[in-house]
């Protein structure tokens, strides 16, 4: 049993609190994502379970054991760094085996343990090059071994994709995803990019101002967001947000002057916002709810997105990759209901 | 076909003569002159203290570079008088004592000033730092009282207990912690290891050339230290080398042959440590942003 626990986590620097009340359940096993603009409190949440922040109160279970007056070693805990904190003047070898320096294990065990977490992360025959004569890849891989090698009960990572080039990344994503499987440990990784939480979590922890908006599965949080702010922040392009007031027959009609029909908006009169993510939105939909001109074209191969002026302001859609509309043309762009998001326009909150 | 030859020519020519050399003007004559005078300047007193000890008495103050008649008399009577391997010795003791303490003292406080956060930390920093602006002359009186009622006079731990740590050390010390990414501290931390463990060993080998530049600073400091030594010992076996140099000579007149030969003799360890150093001196300077 290595699940996490946090309960009512607070956070204040002098009189400001930064976090306000943080409750989440790991389970044991699990690869959770913590996610959000900078600032929202996601580093912060990962330094206080590693015992690096202070708890200003609140509660933090490791493997069902209270941690918040323990020292960051007795936690059992490993981090890894955004700059991967490796020792420039310690080996591969003795970087992997620092973390086992406090153990009292025999020295033929702990080098054991060191040639099959090199073997692991395929870096065996690496362990007499000093860090400098690494690639950024290979650096990271040995931070992940120093906290690999102690075997924790959970794995924090903060960030540490963020210093490598767009391929490594992907690559790097793939190699902790295939890591996790075969390890199988708790691990709770923050990101700002939502691409990194999308394709590692099981389960991703949004996060604003210090509060969590949303814990759900990628899936969950991709199609039924919480609010407003989720919907815009997972998924790229972000969300289109149309303005509008619900009408009596369940259209909505546009601060513009224009008209959604949309069959389903609550309570009239109400002031809302539609949300519409670019690849739901479509050219030649059955039932187009949006006209608008071709103002942009963004190439992307299988695909093409459109940047539209329509009455609603500019909307981004989506277009066939080899026979995009041309610019200025006037299309006409549906999207299935099920795809329709309704938000409330002064608390943000989902409507449907 | 005449025209792409003439081009060719014309590119010929252009490989052939590689860069064109730019001819030295005035302003680089200047400072050349300048770099020369400087050069001539720092170089006199070390030529002037060689001639010196090669000269005999009555030549002393014939200011000739060369010396008339010259001889290694003054070598040979300052290796056989006794006196001056005992303040070597004395010398070399106090020097690799001091900076060993130096080393590790001044990195300790600097270290903790630079990573840990308490309360009054700025304070006790900028006390540090405001010794800086006491002159020595004003505190050996004190210093002298101090080792007076201790009963420290005319021991080595009387020569040495004012600089055991430096408030320069400690500076430089700080700023060359700044390099050290707070990561690298927190994740040995995770790894189990003690605060005085982090230090030494993921804190220390990262700030070696500040060590090094610290450790040259000391070394050459105290090597050369005359008036705290002098005023502290009483007795010709505790001297340290500069002192014991200028004792040679009677009230009368100073031999200064037989100074300049133990100077020259005394500089051999510094050049040696500057040798082994001189690369991480500059970096450490220029780190500390002082002058040594």
């Amino acid at each position: 049993m290595s699940g996490l626990s946090l309960r009512k986590l607070v956070k204040t620097y002098d009189k400001t609190e930064v976090l306000h009340g943080i409750d989440l359940e790991v389970e044991d096993g699990e690869f959770i994502v913590l996610v959000g603009p900078s600032g929202c409190g996601k580093s912060t949440t990962l330094r206080m379970i590693a015992g690096l922040e202070e708890v200003s109160s609140g509660v933090i279970e490791i493997g069902g054991r209270v941690v918040n007056n323990l020292e960051p070693k007795h936690r059992d805990i490993a981090m890894v760094f955004q700059n991967y904190a490796i020792y420039p003047h310690m080996s591969v070898r003795k970087n992997i085996g620092f973390g086992l320096r406090a153990s009292s294990a025999p020295k033929a065990e702990k080098e054991a343990r060191i040639q099959e977490v090199a073997g692991q992360l395929d870096m065996l025959d690496l362990l007499d090059r000093k860090p400098s004569q690494l690639s950024g890849g290979q650096r990271q891989r040995v931070a992940i071994g120093r906290a690999m090698v102690r075997n924790p009960a959970v794995f924090l990572f903060d960030e540490p994709l963020s210093n490598l080039d767009a391929q490594l990344r992907t690559q790097m994503r793939l190699e902790i995803k295939k890591l996790h499987q075969r390890v199988g440990a708790t691990i709770l990784f923050v990101t700002h990019d939502q691409v990194e939480a999308m394709t590692l979590a099981d389960r991703i922890v949004i996060m604003k101002d210090g509060h969590i908006q949303q814990v759900g599965t990628p899936s969950e949080v991709y199609h039924t967001p919480a609010n407003m702010f989720v919907a815009q922040f997972i998924g790229a392009p972000a969300m289109n947000m149309i303005a509008g007031e619900a009408l009596e027959n369940g259209d909505i009609s546009l601060e513009s002057g224009g008209r959604i029909a949309v069959d389903a908006a609550p309570g009239a009169g109400r002031k809302l916002v539609l949300g519409v993510r670019p690849e739901d939105l479509s050219t030649g939909a059955e039932k187009p709810i949006l006209t608008g001109k071709v103002a942009l074209r963004e190439p992307l191969g299988h695909e093409t997105l459109i940047y539209l002026e329509t009455p609603a302001g500019e909307v981004i859609a989506k277009a066939d990759g080899r026979r995009p509309p041309e610019i200025g043309a006037m299309v006409e762009l549906g999207a299935a209901p099920e795809n329709l998001h309704l938000f409330d326009a002064d608390t943000g909150a989902t409507l449907r | 076909m005449a025209a792409t030859d003439d081009i060719r020519a014309s590119s010929a020519t252009l490989l052939e003569g590689g860069t064109p050399k730019r001819p030295a003007n005035m302003g680089q004559y200047l400072r050349w002159a300048l770099l020369f005078g400087g050069g001539i300047l720092m170089v006199m007193p070390i030529a002037y203290m060689i001639s010196t000890s090669l000269k005999w008495p009555h030549e002393v103050y014939n200011l000739k570079l060369i010396p008339e008649e010259p001889t290694i008399e003054n070598y040979t009577y300052v290796l056989e008088d006794g006196r001056f391997f005992l303040w070597f010795f004395n010398s070399i003791v106090i020097a690799l004592l001091t900076t060993l303490c130096n080393v590790i003292f001044d990195s300790l406080v600097g270290y903790t000033l630079c990573k840990f956060r308490f309360p009054g930390r700025y304070i006790v920093f900028i006390a540090i730092l405001s010794t800086l602006m006491i002159p020595t002359e004003m505190l050996v009186i004190p210093w002298y009282l101090m080792s007076q009622q201790f009963g420290w006079l005319d021991s080595y731990w009387g020569i040495m207990f004012p600089g055991l740590m430096t408030a320069f050390g400690t500076f430089l010390m700080k700023q060359f912690f700044e390099t050290v990414p707070d990561d690298f501290i927190e994740a040995a931390r995770i790894d189990g290891l003690n605060e005085l463990q982090i230090w030494w060993v993921v804190a220390m080998p990262l700030v070696k050339p500040a060590l090094a530049a610290l450790a040259i600073f000391v070394f050459l400091g105290n090597w050369t230290a005359f008036i705290w030594p002098l005023i502290v010992t009483n007795s010709v076996e505790m001297y340290t080398l500069p002192v014991g140099l200028a004792s040679f000579g009677d009230e009368a007149d100073v031999a200064w042959e037989l100074i300049m030969t133990g100077a020259a003799i005394s500089t051999i360890p510094t050049l040696i440590v500057f040798l082994i150093f001189q690369r991480f001196i500059i970096r450490g300077v220029v780190m500390a942003g002082l002058k040594g």
